[in-house]
């Protein structure tokens, strides 16, 4: 009775006293449960891996890799995409001008056309993207400036938003949407011309629907509530520092895609992993005749309403045209390191084989000598 | 003789007692007058008690009350109000904690990249969780102090028994204990109801001897039978303060008389009733209080053990240090870099991204140091709370396995296996060196009485068959044959059996003891004693004729051949000690016997009108006796008493002497001037004894043998097999330790011993003897490089001699210098048996080999007292739950019923720990490696701001609950290779490859732990880089919609998880459905909570970033594919690693799984020695489940096994048998030494030994290949 009481006291720091009960348990007990688990015989599989066994597994591999990456890359090599960077940094871009002359305060927006011309006809839906590149929206301070609940059309946030806006909280009245993402929401302006041969410019019809994710547009963005005239429910707010217009005017010819549920907005706020990045910026759909491609071959003309400013922080901008396919985008990595692992698993395989081969005949040829 | 000046003042000593009660044990000392007592020496070893608290005569001393801690016991550590404070400073000074603490306070500080409840969370689990059970274990020990503070007791005062409780006992009171309670302080006896002033205790709780033990009163107070007589003393004692030695007390009482002179008379330890033993058949005894509560000796008893850290926990710590080397180096580097790279303004500011205000006007250096904190919570996952808890919950509940081991439980007994100390699981798979002690470890201390021999004539009681003594009719012919001369002597030879004992007789309806008594036709008693020697001697003595009936009134009853009772008054017991090894007692023979023979022989002593005293030299007799004889068949003796110590009998010399009144009045002024000593006691009772016991007549030797425990010989013999070195360190004498380590297999046959004892000593010096040795020993290693089989060698070193190799060198040639040659010597001998040790000793040499420069991992086991010492200084100590009480098991790590339990603790339970463990420590590392290197290679990509990869929840759940499980689960119940395989009898397969897979810590050395290390940053480059590419500029989509930086994460996170599961998959050799269960278990959970996780906007979170991010990943098929694309990359080097090297360099290990299972599918493929393999397992598996698995059914599967290969020769299947761990795989069967694989299958040779004889050597040589070599 006193050393068991006593017991309790030679525990130590790691591991106290119950561990003594485990003792003390057994001192009380009968034999010990016959039970498999407590005998730590539950049956089991038990694999091993040797070269015999393994072989199979690399062959499998190899063989299935290799057609997959051959399938990706033949993919992505069929997948047609068109670049054009419009910075502007080489005197003879277009862009030049409006590159160097640009300052936030300009009321007036610069405008240039870049032309280009496409080599190869783009058959299906087309998705035009717009590219930066130097840009760090994976930056700490930018990717956690925004707040979420403000964007989820919360009226307390709308009004006072999160801290984690600063120094984008609020100007003399609380910025909506506030945050470093919101305040530098890409605002270039791009169009599209095809230029028959004859010469005329034919404006390519934009669609700037379904760029964004649907859950984004439809659950984790959402205009403060109350009243469907989204003048009066931001009032109070003023617009973020840098844009040119409030948030309720986005895009005032939709009101399905105007305030935080504009599309171009929500895609903006979904930042970048990396810092050169893109981001879609309108969808060209294919024709509904599918007689003519999409995008035929020919000279083209992009219109840039150039306003924003990258030079500074030596930036690029491009515009992207890019065909998708199942596997998304052109893409030759995935196809290549199939390729590759399928075949250095093969190889793999070959050399265990030999392995396999050689080690065990040996053994069964020492015993029949 | 002792001033006592100066003594504190009660309001000091009050404060002291205060705080003495409210300290805990451990750090209570108990001296706490020292402060004021500096000059003061003699002060502080003794104190006064004053009897009943009356003041002693004014003649006397002054009287000075002191104060001591009351009677309360207190063992717990916290109290309700300073729990929390004092529970979290507990915890917190562990490392560990501290540093969670400091990250977790950092994050709250400053801001940072990750939420304080990432870490906090968890660490905040911990805290509470191990708050919980430390509260809880401490509410129980309150609840035991309660119960125990509160049980009454029964105290005199004023003449009247007031009953009261214990914790209100003070020093001083006189205390009425009844029969069967616990005494509750340290109490001196006054009187018994026994009307001799004796009471029988047992200390069954205190030291685990279940035995009766008497105890004395002062002749001066034994006449006190009533309160009032008790109350009417008027005495003080003066004692030693409290020391922890149970079995020591010095002390003195002094008995005042009214004008008289105070009669002072010794107290010893046989007085002193301690703490926690309880009354027995005693009707109650008056007693007096000398210490209490803490103070008691029990209390000073139970003081924690030191901690025992593991070699594994030890490789942890050292690799906790590398990685928080390279926590902060990461930390550094990217703080370095991010300054450089935000040196110009638009990197650090762009337009787009400016700082606030207050960030902007720190200063650079204050940003730079928390830019680098920030970093350092970046990455501090690197250092996982996780990992604690989880090694601690793997050896916590892996600590159950052993108690629940069927195998270990001891029918007899009635007990199982029993963990102490679950820190060390791992350790028992890590053992190099086992120390074991002889008696009652190897043997199983059951002690039977062999024969005895009366100057050289041999008596043999025979065998008790049925319940009936069968005489053998050689040694009656003997008795009656002999003439009278030595008939004398017989006679005497008996009784001094009869009476120089401590036994106790016991009628058989009142013991409660485990002892076993005598079966004989009419069990009438029971002998007790705390020597199974004694008790062994006693009932052959019974066999003999000589019935021991009783110590009635000082008077031992001896019950003759011819049925009458002779009484002896027992006038002095000299107790046996470890440094005399003799016991004696005087006696005094009385007259009331008519027979003529008896009383001829009492009248040759009544004419010398002498006390004859006995001497036996006990429990081992040796040399030491011989030269304290002056008469009697020696040289007969002496010879008779070697050649059965050869046998591996314990044997006993018997001798006496006859004292005249004179030499027996000086002999008792010694003794009781020893014992009246306060200083000294010891030394002065030595000196005593040594003068009486010399001049002895040698009447005879006994011997006793102690059988070997069961399996002990197949145990050491498994041990030695898996390379581990054996010792064996006894008291017990040379021949008789030596023979039972032939009996144990522990020296072979064809093993060379190589002694260094004294008697080797005397004749040359210790020098010459040590250099000798250690050339011979050396010669042969260096020739053994050349021969396959190689001498063994056995050293034998006495105590003797031990102490003068440790003993520094005077010599000029340094003092380790003997040492060194010493272990050198130990180092090559396969077994070593160190004999006439002192159990100081035995530590000693553990202590030796602990710190020789291979630092090897020792494992001590024993089961007496006297293996305390060396149980608490090897790195394992392991118990015995033996015979001699339940010390050893309290003291050690582990106890187990039996020694060849110890097979199955080392050889499978430790091993699978230490495998598990090993495995568990690395992943941990590889894991979070995995984990955190993609986060330090982001930063590359984001400007060094310290964004994190993934999203907090992630961070959080990752080591709690993503990948947690099937670790924990894989530590615990991973068997690498099957239970059977490791246990397997050593004679067929050699083991110790595979334990020399694990030796020396190998799975956790540097190597090893780079190699992890390096896959780690392997996989998560191919995590990091492999995302990168997927992402790099391109749509992932079939919807063109973008992802963004949390997809990114999202999608390097889920391959992580996934190979880091599945890597730990390919590790796992023993999927049961627990394991399955649990891998996929927590993938599908990782995948649930993800969709979970994502699938809803959670409104008390302030960011939605992760809200449908996994399922649109998944939506994309590219994900898919890069998926498992970089999941098979990742895998992929470490499958090729494992597949080369288990085909190219197997290890044992490995070519045991093998042989367990592929091989075994094709055997005639792979020639014979599959066959026998695949035999062989299974006659290991027939034999599980038919019960024990012992030699004769394995070996009886295996002559199945022979029999149908009918075509093959016996001998070449010998070979391969014994060799085919390495024949499988076929490295050659060439290695094969076929005579020693015969040699190596002497247990089947009985079996089989028919065909083994008729086959000729020609066809043996036939059989093997020809061109050897």
């Amino acid at each position: 009775m006193m050393a068991s009481s006593y017991n309790a006291k030679e525990e130590d720091r790691h591991q106290p006293g119950a561990t003594g009960h485990v003792g003390s348990g057994t001192m009380t007990n009968k034999m010990p449960d016959n039970t498999a688990f407590k005998q730590q015989r539950l049956p089991a599989w038990q694999p091993i891996l040797t070269a015999g066994t393994v072989l199979p597994a690399f062959f499998v591999i190899g063989l299935l890799f290799i057609p997959i990456g051959v399938g990706l890359f033949v993919t992505s090599n069929n997948i047609k995409e068109f670049e054009i960077d419009y910075t502007g940094v080489d005197m003879s871009s277009p862009c030049y001008s409006c590159s160097q002359s640009y300052s936030w305060n300009n009321t007036k927006s610069c405008t240039c056309s870049v032309p280009f011309s496409l080599d190869q006809p783009f058959e299906s839906n087309v998705f035009m993207y717009y590219g930066l590149s130097n840009f760090y929206q994976n930056h700490r301070r930018y990717v956690k400036s925004r707040d979420d609940s403000q964007l989820n059309g919360d009226k307390t946030s709308l009004q006072s938003p999160s801290k984690e806006c600063e120094p984008y909280r609020s100007s003399d009245k609380p910025i909506a949407p506030c945050g470093a993402i919101a305040n530098s929401l890409f605002n270039d302006t791009l169009e599209l011309y095809y230029i028959d041969p004859n010469g005329s410019r034919t404006a390519i019809p934009l669609v700037k629907k379904g760029i964004a994710w649907w859950t984004d547009k439809h659950v984790k963005f959402r205009n403060p509530s109350g009243n469907n005239n989204l003048t009066v429910v931001f009032q109070g707010t003023s617009k973020p520092v840098n844009w040119r217009k409030p948030v309720f005017e986005l895009d005032p010819s939709d009101s399905d895609n105007n305030g935080f549920i504009n599309e171009d907005f929500i895609v903006w706020m979904r930042t970048a992993a990396l810092p050169t990045f893109r981001k879609l910026y309108r969808i060209i759909q294919k024709k509904p005749n599918n007689m003519t491609p999409t995008l035929p071959r020919g000279e083209y003309i992009l219109e840039v309403t150039y306003n924003y400013p990258v030079r500074s922080f030596d930036g690029r901008k491009r515009m992207i045209l890019s065909a998708i396919s199942w596997m998304g985008g052109k893409n030759p990595f995935l196809g290549i390191a199939y390729i590759t692992v399928g075949s250095v698993c093969f190889c793999l395989g070959l050399v265990l084989l030999s392995i396999h081969y050689r080690y065990g005949k040996r053994n069964s040829a020492d015993i029949s000598s | 003789m002792y001033i006592f000046t100066q003594r504190p003042g009660p309001s000091l000593i009050a404060t002291v007692t205060t705080d003495v009660s409210c300290s805990n044990i451990h750090t209570h000392t108990p001296r706490p007058h020292c402060d004021w007592c500096a000059g003061e020496e003699y002060w502080v070893d003794s104190r006064t008690v004053y009897i009943g608290h009356k003041e002693p005569p004014p003649a006397a001393e002054a009287y000075i009350p002191q104060r001591y801690p009351d009677n309360r016991i207190v063992s717990s550590k916290y109290t309700l109000w300073n729990f929390i404070p004092k529970n979290l400073f507990e915890q917190f000074r562990r490392i560990a904690n501290f540093y969670f603490l400091l990250i977790f306070l950092v994050q709250l500080i400053i801001d940072t990249p990750t939420s304080p409840v990432t870490s906090g969370l968890p660490l905040f689990f911990v805290i509470t969780v191990t708050a919980i059970k430390q509260g809880y274990e401490d509410w129980l020990r309150h609840k035991a102090d309660c119960s125990i503070n509160e049980c009454p007791v029964d105290m005199v005062q004023q003449g009247t028994v007031v009953r009261t409780q214990s914790s209100k006992l003070r020093v001083g009171d006189v205390v009425m204990v009844r029969e069967d309670e616990t005494f509750p302080c340290d109490l001196i006896l006054l009187s018994s109801s026994r009307g001799d002033g004796t009471c029988y205790v047992t200390t069954t709780s205190l030291d685990g001897e279940s035995s009766h033990k008497t105890y004395y009163a002062v002749p001066d107070t034994m006449a006190f039978k009533t309160e009032q007589e008790v109350d009417s003393l008027h005495a003080t004692i003066e004692c030693e303060q409290p020391q922890p030695d149970l079995y020591k007390f010095v002390g003195r009482i002094n008995i005042y008389k009214e004008r008289e002179d105070p009669i002072a008379r010794p107290l010893g330890a046989e007085n002193l009733l301690l703490r926690g033993a309880t009354l027995k058949n005693t009707g109650h005894i008056y007693a007096v209080a000398i210490y209490t509560g803490m103070d008691t000796k029990m209390a000073l008893n139970y003081q924690s053990k030191s901690q025992k850290r593991s070699a594994v926990e030890k490789s942890m710590n050292a690799f906790l240090i590398v990685y928080l080397c390279i926590l902060i180096s990461k930390a550094v580097i990217n703080t370095v870099l991010k300054y450089a790279w935000q040196w110009s303004a638009d990197r650090d500011e762009p337009w787009y991204n400016h700082r606030t205000e207050i960030d902007r006007e720190r200063h650079v250096v204050i940003r730079a140091f928390t830019d680098f904190l920030a970093f350092m919570v970046l990455f501090n996952y690197i250092i996982p709370v996780s990992m604690y808890v989880t090694v601690e919950m793997q050896k916590f509940l892996g600590s159950y396995f052993i108690a629940w081991d069927k195998d270990m439980y001891d029918e007899e007994l009635g007990v199982g296996a029993q963990v102490n100390t679950s820190d060390l699981n791992e350790e028992l798979g890590q053992v190099e060196y086992v120390f074991t002690d002889k008696t009652g470890t190897l043997t199983e201390n059951n002690m039977e009485f062999i024969e005895c021999c009366v100057d050289g004539h041999v008596y043999i009681p025979h065998a008790i068959c049925n319940g009936q003594i069968l005489s053998a009719a050689s040694s009656i012919d003997m008795i009656d044959s002999s003439p009278g001369g030595y008939r004398r002597h017989e006679d005497l030879f008996f009784r001094a059996l009869c009476l120089c004992h401590t036994v106790q007789a016991k009628e058989e309806e009142t013991v409660d003891s485990i002892k076993r008594g005598i079966h004989l036709g009419k069990p009438t008693s029971f002998y007790i004693s705390s020597s199974p020697d004694e008790v062994a001697l006693v009932e052959g003595m019974k066999r003999l004729g000589y019935t021991y009936l009783r110590l009635k009134d000082s008077h031992m009853e001896i019950l003759n051949k011819d049925d009458e009772i002779e009484r002896f008054e027992l006038l002095h017991v000299l107790n046996f000690d470890s440094v005399r090894r003799r016991m004696s007692v005087i006696v005094k023979s009385s007259s009331g016997n008519t027979h003529s023979y008896k009383q001829h022989l009492i009248h040759i002593i009544m004419d010398r009108n002498s006390e004859i005293q006995m001497y036996t030299i006990k429990p081992r007799a040796d040399t030491s006796i011989f030269p304290r004889v002056v008469s009697g068949k020696v040289e007969q003796v002496r010879a008779r008493v070697e050649q059965n110590a050869v046998e591996g009998l314990r044997t006993l010399c018997v001798a006496y002497r006859s004292l005249s009144p004179a030499e027996y009045e000086e002999a008792c002024h010694q003794l009781s001037d020893a014992k009246l000593a306060l200083k000294d006691r010891e030394q002065r009772l030595a000196q005593a004894y040594d003068l009486i016991e010399r001049d002895f007549t040698l009447l005879g030797a006994t011997a006793v043998e102690d059988r070997l425990q069961e399996k002990a010989a197949d145990t050491i013999e498994s041990l030695q097999k898996a390379g581990m070195k054996v010792w064996v360190l006894t008291g017990d004498k040379m021949e008789t330790a030596a023979a039972t380590c032939y009996a144990s297999k522990l020296f072979r046959r064809s093993t060379q011993i190589l002694e260094l004892t004294k008697k080797r000593t005397e004749e040359q010096s210790l020098h010459d003897v040590l250099f000798d040795l250690s050339r011979t020993v050396l010669r042969q290693r260096s020739l053994s490089g050349l021969s396959v089989e190689c001498q063994d060698y056995g050293l034998i070193i006495d105590g003797a001699t031990l102490s003068a190799v440790l003993k520094p060198s005077p010599e000029s040639s340094g003092s380790g210098n003997y040492r060194e040659i010493f272990l050198e010597i130990c180092r090559n001998c396969s077994a070593v048996l160190c004999c006439r040790m002192a159990p100081l000793q035995k530590a000693q040499i553990v202590k030796l080999i602990k710190a020789s420069k291979e630092h090897p991992i020792t494992l001590a086991i024993g089961d007496g007292a006297n293996d305390v010492s060396m149980i608490l200084e090897a790195h394992v100590g392991i118990g015995i739950m033996g015979k001699e009480g339940r010390q050893a098991a309290r003291n050690s790590d582990y106890a187990i019923p039996k020694f060849k339990h110890l097979k199955k603790m080392l050889l499978v339970h430790g091993h699978f720990y230490y495998i598990r463990i090993a495995e568990l420590v690395q992943y941990f590392f590889y894991k979070n490696v995995c984990f955190i290197f993609p986060q330090f290679l982001y930063q590359f990509f984001c400007g060094f701001s310290q964004q994190p990869l993934y999203d907090t929840a992630y961070l959080t759940l990752y080591n709690i609950s993503f990948t947690s499980l099937p670790i924990l689960l894989y530590s615990l119940i991973e068997k690498h290779i099957s239970i059977e395989m490791l246990k397997r009898d050593p004679t067929l397969f050699e083991p110790i490859i595979l334990f020399l897979d694990v030796a020396k810590n190998a799975l956790l050395r540097w190597p090893v732990f780079l190699y992890w290390t390096c896959l780690g940053l392997f996989n998560a480059c191919i995590f990091f880089f492999g995302a990168y590419f997927l992402f790099d500029n391109t749509t992932f989509t079939s919807n063109g919609q973008m992802f963004g930086n949390w997809t990114f994460g999202t999608l390097v996170f889920t391959v992580l998880v996934f190979t880091v599961t599945l890597k730990l998959a390919l590790d796992t050799h023993h999927w049961t459905w627990i394991n399955h269960f649990v891998i996929w278990g927590s993938l599908l959970f990782y995948v649930i909570f993800s969709l979970l996780w994502g699938g809803i906007i959670w409104p008390f979170l302030n960011y939605q970033r992760m809200y449908y991010v996994f399922m649109q990943m998944l939506s994309s098929g590219p994900a898919w594919l890069g998926i498992i694309l970089l999941i098979a990359i990742s895998l992929l080097p470490d499958v090729v690693k494992k597949v080369l090297c288990r085909t190219l360099w197997p290890t044992a290990t490995e070519r045991a799984q093998v042989g367990r299972t592929e091989l075994c599918t094709d055997p005639y493929d792979m020639g014979l020695c599959i066959i026998m393999l695949k035999h062989e397992v299974m006659a290991a598996d027939e034999c599980h489940n038919n019960g024990p698995q012992d030699l004769v059914t394995v070996s009886l599967c295996i002559q199945i096994a022979i029999d149908k290969m009918q075509l093959c020769s016996l001998s070449v299947a010998y070979a391969c048998l014994y060799h085919s761990p390495t024949a499988t795989i076929g490295h050659s069967v060439y290695n094969v030494d076929i005579r020693k694989s015969l040699t190596h299958m002497t247990p089947y040779l009985g079996l089989i030994s028919e065909d083994f004889s008729s086959m000729p050597v020609a066809i043996e040589v036939e059989h093997l290949p020809t061109e050897v070599g």
